[in-house]
């Protein structure tokens, strides 16, 4: 990198003269280190997938989950690292607790995206805080619009609405075969397979660790209720 | 000034010189929308402070309020649902639900009923469930109904409007229903009178209606 160090990298509130921001560069790089985390916006409903690397041969298979529900019609998944992901999830369900007190209806995911985008890019602005080094993909379903939607938020506070999106070390791979696909004619049925697909192709068994395959929808199917896809699925 | 206490002021629940709109008012769906209606008098005691006041208030473009009790509270509760909903709408980018409307007006009935002498009705139409009617008691609670009267008038015309309602009603018949209504308890109820002031919300927006006092269809 050209201008890495120089003192312009020790605090997400100093820009360096060329006018970047190397903490929230540096938690971006955390992202991209992470397993692949993909979401794919289809005809009836919203699918999220994310390649959860086995740290350890002894680990508790599905003990340490990567996609999270807040509250019943939306689900998020985390890319990076999982516990400052976390922190992240756990704001959106006080927001989308809190909507719903106040205003009586659930948080159309949208308003959740940008409210989220606020709180994680707070964190881009004190010295005594850093950025996440984590993104997330937020897929929900709007009832007052019937609408479905798929949101990622980066470190720097920024949030994205997408049709597909791919997210830690194998998003190339990833963006390429999702465009290939014709999301507003397939069925989240056929995209499971299609999302399995991807991420055992872009999974390199000799030089990568081994993985379990996490998924979770928001379908019409299930009445648009967020939930992980079932085992004998995936 | 401070108007000299009543026990009539006081048997109501209101301070000393404090003004109720003791009132009538109701509202009706209709396939598509909903029409609310309200007498005109503000009273103070027996004083009729104001004979042709507005009882019906806009909460957003889609979405009204009858108020009844005392006008100083609903007007307050008014304008704060007004101001959330006006930057509520703005988070969203849409229209907001009628039913947010009504949320926002209980909560703060319920969290400050040792405090309010206030009974309202919410009306209005929204793109998911169109035309709503939603009832909030003095207490707080919420609920929402085909047709909802309201205020001191309201106890005189039970029998009446429960005969007259019918199912499915037009937006004229529920027009009809909402002035006879009206005008029977305003006729009765002495802290009812004046005009009758009438909204009607559809897809297409909102008119107002105005029938003198002279014009209505049941009177002395």
């Amino acid at each position: 990198m050209s201008s890495t160090g120089a003192g312009y990298d020790v605090s997400p509130t100093t820009f360096s003269p060329d006018g970047r921001l190397f903490q929230v560069e540096y938690a971006g790089k955390a992202v991209e280190n992470s397993g692949t985390a993909i979401g794919l916006k289809c005809k009836d409903g919203v699918i999220l997938a994310v390649e959860n690397l086995m740290l350890s041969k002894l680990l508790v298979s599905n003990s340490n989950r990567r996609t999270y529900n807040v509250g019943s019609h939306i689900s998020i998944a985390v890319a990076g690292l999982v516990s400052d992901g976390r922190q992240v999830v756990n704001r959106a369900r006080e927001e989308a607790e809190n909507y719903k007190d106040n205003y009586g209806s659930d948080m159309p995911p949208t308003i959740l995206a940008d409210r989220l985008a606020q709180f994680v890019h707070y964190f881009t602005l004190n010295y005594s805080l850093r950025p996440f080094g984590a993104s997330v993909l937020i897929a929900g379903h709007d009832a007052f619009t019937d609408s479905i939607e798929l949101n990622v938020i980066e470190p720097s506070g920024v949030a994205y609405k997408f049709f597909g999106a791919a997210l830690g070390k194998g998003r190339q791979g990833a963006k390429t075969e999702i465009e290939k696909l014709k999301l507003t004619e397939t069925t989240c049925d056929d995209a499971v397979k299609e999302m399995a697909k991807i991420l055992h192709k872009l999974h390199d068994e000799s030089k990568d660790k081994p993985f379990e395959l996490e998924m979770a929808w928001v379908t019409a199917a299930n009445g648009y209720k967020a939930q992980r896809v079932p085992r004998d699925i995936v | 000034m401070a108007m000299p206490s009543t026990s009539l002021e006081h048997s109501m629940g209101l301070k000393p010189g404090e003004v109720a709109t003791g009132t009538t008012i109701m509202a009706v769906e209709f396939d598509g929308g909903v029409v609310l209606g309200a007498d005109s008098r503000t009273s103070t005691g027996t004083y009729v402070a104001n004979r042709v006041s507005d009882k019906l208030t806009a909460l957003h473009h889609h979405i009204y309020c009858c108020r009844s009790g005392s006008a100083a509270d609903t007007q307050a509760l008014a304008d704060y649902v007004r101001y959330f909903l006006a930057s509520h709408a703005i988070d969203l980018g849409r229209t907001p639900a009628v039913y947010t409307a009504a949320k926002l007006m209980s909560t703060l009935i319920y969290r400050n009923k040792d405090n309010l002498l206030a009974g309202v009705i919410i009306g209005g139409w929204d793109p998911k469930d169109g035309g709503q009617v939603y009832t909030v008691t003095l207490g707080g609670t919420l609920q929402r109904q085909k047709f909802s009267i309201g205020g001191s008038g309201s106890t005189y015309i039970y029998g009446h409007v429960d005969e007259a309602f019918k199912e499915n009603m037009t937006r004229e018949e529920c027009q009809n229903f909402v002035k006879k209504a009206i005008s029977h308890a305003m006729a009765r109820d002495g802290s009812s009178g004046g005009v009758i002031r009438m909204v009607t919300i559809d897809k297409s927006g909102v008119s107002r209606e105005f029938i003198p006092g002279d014009k209505l269809p049941y009177g002395p």
